[in-house]
């Protein structure tokens, strides 16, 4: 294309010359994003078209978010006296025909680099989320609403195509990329037809059926999608009397769940019902009942329209009262219903042998706990005991939880749920939930909504051993705060929440009562 | 060994005259070295040249058959310093590296060759990782073309035009007894084209005529009275030959008419990289085509270093202005364009930096606002306002929206790697010793710095982890740590580090990850690797090494995934009374790569019938309480979350997804941090045996047993 300066040369630039059509692919690092672009190459190759494809591996490539970009060109566009178009090598604002995320927040980032516009882009996404490590490892919930991406998503694109397209790929055992490669086809984008799209797969000659299989649910899910058979997600409703009523499997069931519709207030039913089951699965159908005995004095005190200290409070208590023991460990850990789940998640077929193997590690102080209180209480004070048997201790055990040995280890210690009452364990849960409900008890009358706030406090007791420890430090350390400062807010003991699930060594939560203090002070 | 197998591609390398090559950039420049008669090819790994040197590794059959020598480089330097083979013999030889790290590692050796002069045609192919993607300090290469005087070759990035300059890069050596450097940005690398091929040369000369026939020219070595004979050489001699030549073959190129069309008569000139961008930059403001048909004229140097004087003045002189699109800061072109147009009296205004931002990547965005405002202001009548495209791009309000709802991606280890487990560990210790300073490395291992697990405060380049601590070797309760690489070790850290702190007695703690090759670069294969390589001697142990230089306190564990082990090693070398430098070797390999081998492999004895488990994790969900102090010592891909599926709890439960290798750390890590009791490693078996069958009907009997009568006491006290 070398051309030395001519006089007169020029030629204007047509503006109805043919285009390049656009595409982005964008991808996390690891999901096979290249192998969907080069899909998209042999497509264009195999089909009169000139392909370009670019990309940025690189650190990228390790689980960061990433863009393969392609443009295609008719070869019948290209003249007589020219070898090939001058390609873009990245995309650029509203220069993007269509766009591939395999994940729904790739989709977002696409419309931030304004990759995604209402005049051409067609937007392709699977809907299912990959959780970016911020959100993953949050103390609490630190997920990204999904929901604002999907609908800015339907503003900004020509056509938006979104599908959970991660787990058709895991029905037809593939990878998202062939998904995804059927989702381009079904959309109608390329100039392709739908054959031409699965010789690229065979051609691939790796995995053809299941690739196949693949390609063929994500071209469905585009065709659907783009006749307009959206899938709402269908509301749950909270439950009316009869439905609860139904619900009932025993007698004794049926019982509790009369106690709920006579006792409390409709609000606070769905809270009340899952607790109750979860006491009663927990320990016993009596210890249900303590529960609603429990839960009714706090209901006893609500005077407000929404019922939310009971139902609150509700929630809370069973979550409570069913605290996470060596005992109740040991039940859930050897049940069936648990066994069968297990073959379902790794997914193995209905005659294949899935073994489980745990990984607990006793403690001392575990071990006491769950021993009748007299006996618990002595061998904490037992030092001598304690490191004497410090050796046992030690290290972590493997449980073959689906073997003999292992099975009938947890289960012996299973077996031990009817005298749960009189472990140490039990009484040290009681006792606090008792102190924590006379707080709830004493706070709702003058302040309604710090008593909300400090029956919400119990989510901060969480997990096992150092990680229970670490709650339970937080929980009492607010509780202080709380009685250090009678005129504190809902809003401020919310503050504090936040705080103590804002980082693991509770710095944020010392900084923020720090603050409070020098308010004070100031006010002062 | 390496990540990427180019086993097929490397088919394409034998193509003949007039046959259709269509692949990617670096293969494309493979070929182009095959059909230049190239005697030797050498290079250091790393993005976005990584894939060359597996494309020369796979391809060593076919280089051998054409006699070309390959050899996988220990450092750039080492490259670099191939390149003196052409200095007495007419022999072609090229090298490739990453930029601009690998050129400041070259440096000493680009510096002599650059000196000296060559005598056969050196070309030194840099990956420029600049821009997105990239994983460095943003420098421009053009400043050791501009201090060393090599020239810089730009390519306009269209394979057939990268193919052409890498022949002509050759010649253009030998007219000027100057190195080449071919600056291919990251995109290039991996474009993916076509050109049409020619015939592979096989080179005239050869290594072994050399050695044969040794020839020695004393005013080619870099010493008095000779280097200062070099700098009046370079400006006298070599330079007007390079220009002479550049002319004479039209290396750069003019597009469009000699006069824009527009009253006032402006021009751009363009790096030849920066070609394609521009040309789409002018589509969407009405004044080019697809075919780069542009309506105005164009000046693009596919030659950046030197600047052809007579070209760019000949553009000038009838312009009142011109656009410099120069990607990259400090403007070294634009400076001298200036000072060219000064000298010659060229009245033409230049534009560059006044429109273009000095800082980042010219992206499609920044580029098409630049040309616009040039135009604006040089030449307002260019811009035929009905023929902009105008994007309609988000409004600020949802823009804000979005970016606070989409989650930030930083780099991470991958699903099952085998350094995750150490820095889990250093974690756990940092718990029980308190906080140290960690003097971080190049590689993989350099993710420790990003969440979750935020470990480490400097790192100062390839190798120089142990190098980057030891202005901290004085008394202090706590000992500092360096983490250097495998691949970091045997390209310099062996001497710069742990010779280093041996000689001047650190009583520091060093820290070397061994993957069993160079992982984070693609898993080529350097001295320790584990696995044998038919061309290369392999299997030197990095303890054997440091040894070797003196270490007496040295450790190695050849299982990073036991997280206690891991642990109690980097907590007694932090605490120990031993004087003198503790050198851990943390030894497992790669499971990228390792997966990528063994999963077929897999596949084909469950195919076969033979048995085989698989082993993955999974976490209970009615345990988990949803805390996620597992995340936060893994971070594993694998290792998510998912809705609680209990009604009363809010927060997210830990969830493994079906990616799980079952590397082990997820138990490993509820042992060592006495977590929590949730997770389960579960094994899967194919293709049982009778045994596996009778074993698991015996055990379901007992088990079944109790677990009836368990069902009947759940069903009894259930609602």
């Amino acid at each position: 294309m070398t051309e030395m300066p001519q006089q007169g040369s020029f030629t204007p630039a047509e503006q109805d010359t043919a285009k390049p059509i656009t595409i982005a692919v964008n991808a996390i690092g690891g999901q096979g994003g290249g192998v969907l672009a080069e899909w998209i190459v042999h497509l264009a190759d195999n089909n009169g078209y000139y392909a370009q494809y670019t990309s940025v591996p690189g650190v990228a490539q390790r689980t960061g978010a990433t863009v393969y970009y392609l443009e295609i060109f008719p070869e019948s566009a290209v003249p007589d006296d020219k070898d090939a178009p001058v390609l873009a090598l990245m995309p650029a604002s509203g220069d993007v025909d269509v766009v591939i995320a395999s994940e729904l927040m790739e989709a977002g980032r696409a419309m931030i680099r304004n990759f995604v516009t209402p005049d051409r882009t067609t937007l392709i996404a699977s809907s299912h989320r990959v959780y970016g490590i911020i959100e993953k490892s949050a103390m609490g919930d630190g997920i990204a609403d999904a929901g604002a991406i999907r609908e800015i998503a339907r503003k900004q694109a020509q056509q938006f195509i979104d599908f959970d397209m991660d787990a058709l790929a895991a029905d037809a055992g593939t990878v998202i990329s062939s998904v995804l490669f059927g989702a381009l086809a079904g959309s109608g984008a390329l100039p392709f037809p739908k054959e031409a799209y699965e010789q690229v797969i065979r051609d691939g000659k790796r995995a053809v059926p299941t690739n196949l299989a693949g390609f063929a649910s994500g071209y469905d899910g585009a065709q659907q999608a783009l006749t307009g058979k959206s899938e709402e997600p269908i509301k749950v409703q909270d439950p009316d009397e009869t439905i609860l009523r139904s619900k009932a499997t025993t007698r004794e069931g049926g019982k509790i769940i009369d106690r709920i519709i006579a006792e409390f207030p409709k609000q606070a039913h769905v809270y009340l019902y899952e607790g109750a089951k979860k006491c009663a699965d927990a320990l016993d159908i009596k210890y249900a009942h303590e529960y609603l005995d429990k839960a009714k004095e706090i209901a006893a005190l609500d005077t407000s329209d929404t019922k939310e200290l009971t139902a609150e409070t509700a929630r809370y208590l069973a979550l409570w009262m069913a605290y996470e023991d060596t005992i109740r460990v040991a039940d859930l850990k050897t049940r069936a219903s648990r066994f069968k789940r297990v073959r379902e998640e790794v997914r193995a077929a209905p005659d294949q042998l899935v073994y489980t193997v745990e990984f607990m590690h006793p403690r001392y102080v575990e071990i006491a706990e769950a021993t009748p209180a007299f006996i618990g209480s002595a061998m904490k004070k037992m030092t001598w005991l304690e490191k004497a048997t410090a050796p046992l201790f030690s290290k972590g055990r493997f449980v073959k939880s689906q073997k003999l040995s292992g099975f009938l280890l947890l289960n012996t210690v299973a077996a031990m749920r009817p005298i749960k009452r009189i472990t140490l364990r039990h009484k040290e849960e009681h006792a606090r939930i008792a102190k924590w409900l006379a707080r709830v008890t004493e706070t709702a009358p003058r302040d309604y909504d710090l008593a909300v706030q400090i029956a919400k406090c119990q989510q901060l007791i969480k997990g096992y051993s150092d990680t229970h420890q670490r709650g339970l430090a937080n929980f009492h350390r607010i509780m202080e705060q709380l009685d250090a400062r009678p005129d504190m807010t809902a809003d401020q003991l919310m503050a504090l929440q936040v705080a103590a699930l804002a980082d693991e060594h509770g710095k944020t939560l010392e900084a923020a009562i720090t603050e409070m203090d020098e308010r004070e002070a100031i006010a002062a | 060994m390496a990540e990427r197998s180019f086993a097929k591609e490397v088919e394409k390398l034998k193509l003949g005259e007039g046959e259709e090559f269509r692949g990617e950039g670096i293969l494309a420049v493979t070929k182009a070295l095959l059909q230049s008669g190239v005697s030797y090819v050498g290079g250091y790994q790393g993005a976005p040249i990584s894939h060359l040197l597996d494309v020369f590794a796979d391809a060593n059959p076919i280089l051998k058959d054409l006699d070309v020598y390959f050899e996988a480089s220990a450092s750039e330097a080492t490259a670099c310093a191939m390149l003196a083979a052409s200095v007495n013999y007419p022999l072609r030889g090229a090298v490739a590296w990453k930029s601009v790290v690998g050129t400041n590692v070259a440096s000493d050796a680009l510096s002599n060759i650059a000196s000296g002069g060559c005598t056969g045609g050196t070309l030194v192919i840099v990956g420029e990782d600049y821009g997105e993607g990239s994983s460095i300090m943003q420098e421009r290469t053009h400043a050791f073309a501009m201090k060393s005087q090599v020239w810089l070759v730009d390519p306009r990035p269209d394979l057939g035009e990268i193919v052409d300059l890498v022949e002509k890069s050759f010649e253009l050596s030998e007219a000027s007894q100057t190195p080449v450097m071919l600056e291919l940005r990251i995109r290039a690398c991996h474009m993916y084209g076509r050109f049409t091929a020619k015939d592979n040369v096989r080179p005239k000369f050869t290594q072994k005529m050399a050695k044969e026939n040794p020839v020695r020219d004393l005013n080619r070595i870099v010493l008095p009275p000779a280097n200062f004979l070099h700098e009046h050489e370079k400006i006298e001699q070599r330079w007007p030959n390079a220009v002479k030549y550049i002319e004479d073959n039209k290396l750069n190129e003019w597009f469009g008419p000699q006069e824009s069309p527009s009253k006032d008569n402006i021009g751009i000139i363009c790096q030849g990289g920066m070609f394609n961008t521009l040309n789409r930059a002018l589509e969407r403001l009405g004044l080019s085509d697809s075919f780069g048909n542009t309506k105005l004229p164009i000046y693009c140097m596919n030659v950046t270093y030197p600047m052809i004087e007579s070209e760019v003045i000949d553009f000038c002189k009838d312009k009142s202005a011109v656009l410099m699109v120069e990607e990259g800061q400090p403007e070294f072109i634009e400076q001298t364009l200036n000072t060219v147009l000064k000298r010659g009296d060229v009245a033409c205004k230049v534009s560059g930096k006044d429109v273009f931002p000095s800082a980042g990547e010219y992206t499609g965005d920044v580029m098409r606002r630049a040309v616009e405002d040039f135009l604006k202001q040089n030449a307002p009548d260019a811009l035929e306002p009905a023929l902009i495209t105008v994007p309609s791009i988000l409004d600020a309000e949802t823009r804000n929206l979005l970016a606070a709802h989409v989650p930030l991606r930083p780099a991470g280890f991958c699903t099952g790697c085998p350094e995750r487990p150490i820095f889990t560990a250093m974690k756990l210790v940092a718990r029980e010793i308190g906080e140290f300073h960690v003097s971080c490395d190049i590689g993989c291992h350099l993710f420790s710095i990003l969440p979750p697990f935020n470990i480490g405060n400097t790192t100062m380049g390839y190798g120089l982890g142990a190098a980057g601590g030891s202005a901290l070797n004085v008394e202090a309760y706590q000992r500092s740590l360096a983490v250097m690489g495998d691949g970091g070790f045997w390209h310099n850290g062996l001497t710069s580090g742990v010779g280093n702190a041996v000689f001047n007695n650190n009583d520091n703690v060093l820290l070397i990850v061994d993957n069993n090759y160079s992982a984070a670069t693609g898993g080529q294969d350097i001295l320790s690797s584990r696995n044998d390589n038919d061309d290369r001697s392999t299997q030197h142990g990095i303890a054997d090494a440091a040894k070797g230089v003196g270490v007496k306190w040295i450790r190695q564990l050849n299982r990073t995934y036991d997280v206690k082990g891991m642990k109690n090693l980097l907590k007694e070398a932090m605490t120990t009374t031993a004087k003198g430098p503790k050198v851990i070797i943390a030894q497992s390999e790669c499971m990228l790569n390792r997966q990528r081998r063994e999963k077929p492999l897999f596949a084909k004895r469950v195919k076969e019938g033979k048995r085989a488990v698989r082993e993955r994790f999974g976490v209970d969900p009615d345990t988990c309480t949803g805390d996620h102090s597992c995340i936060r010592l893994s971070g594993c891909p694998s290792l998510t979350i998912k809705p609680n599926p209990d009604p009363l709890r809010q927060h997210p439960i830990a969830h493994v997804d079906n990616s799980c290798v079952g590397c082990g750390l997820c138990g490993e890590v509820s042992h060592a941090a006495v977590l929590c009791p949730s997770f389960y490693r579960a094994e899967v078996i194919f293709n049982d045996t009778a045994w596996d069958r009778f074993a698991a009907r015996t055990r379901q009997r007992v088990i079944g047993w109790f677990q009836d009568r368990r069902d009947q006491s759940i069903a009894a006290r259930s609602l």
